[in-house]
């Protein structure tokens, strides 16, 4: 679904030669498709970024992601965020 | 994490039979400048879209082009789905297309700057390889050609 759909237009973008991240909230089926990077995300689906009008949130996690753009080792990097509380969606 | 084994048995029943992609290696293009220096692209696969703009069908691997001077409020959700709840990106369609976060970063100085278009794909595709070999390239050769160094991705 979405999360495989990211994957493969990840691929594509960073194969032409652009840098690429993205946000899984389906980490099984991000392994599959091993895009160069992503963060993999607890929150329920409909919630890449955790919960509405919550720019806070919002941003954390888009940190989190933009970071692994320079952490220095080959992909595919996925990682699990360090803002995994769970939420009220 | 979102289970897939928590969704209805319809969706379960989708998924069974969806097109199942598998790879061994990543592609890899190092950043090449400081994130305060790149130029950056949104992609969703939230089934975003504009009015004047045609509504996504189901299954459908076509793309919308989103034009970086939109408000956020003027964002269409197309991506009507049994599978999640909706109403978290009609309130604030930055939990899956963070264009005002995203801003915020270009005012700050923490990005370069954004580039003048980004791109809404629906999520649902059941017929992957269309996008494959065609959609998701079309748009990262445009993508490419603006000059454009990091791209962000987000599903919903």
């Amino acid at each position: 679904m979405c999360n495989q759909s990211v994957g493969l237009i990840q691929r594509a973008v960073e194969e032409a030669g652009i840098s690429t991240v993205s946000i899984t909230l389906a980490e099984s089926m991000t392994k599959k498709i091993r895009p160069p990077r992503a963060l993999a995300v607890p929150y329920p689906f409909g919630h890449p970024l955790g919960e509405p009008n919550n720019p806070e949130l919002q941003h954390a996690i888009i940190a989190e992601a933009l970071a692994l753009l320079t952490v220095g080792t080959s992909p595919p990097i996925l990682r699990k965020t360090r803002h995994d509380h769970a939420l009220e969606c | 994490m979102a289970s897939v084994w928590k969704l209805d048995r319809l969706s379960r029943f989708f998924m069974k039979f969806y097109g199942d992609q598998r790879y061994q290696t990543s592609p890899n293009t190092p950043l090449r400048l400081p994130l305060s220096e790149c130029s950056v692209a949104l992609i969703t696969t939230a089934g975003f879209f504009l009015d004047g703009q045609s509504p996504f069908e189901k299954g459908d691997c076509s793309y919308r082009e989103i034009p970086n001077s939109i408000p956020t409020h003027a964002l269409i959700n197309g991506h009507k789905s049994a599978a999640y709840d909706e109403r978290g990106i009609e309130i604030d369609p930055n939990l899956a297309f963070p264009l005002d976060r995203f801003r915020e970063l270009e005012t700050e100085g923490k990005i370069g700057s954004l580039n003048d278009r980004h791109f809404s794909f629906m999520g649902s595709i059941t017929k992957p390889k269309l996008l494959i070999r065609q959609t998701a390239p079309e748009v990262a050769q445009m993508l490419k050609a603006d000059g454009v160094d990091v791209a962000f991705l987000t599903p919903v």
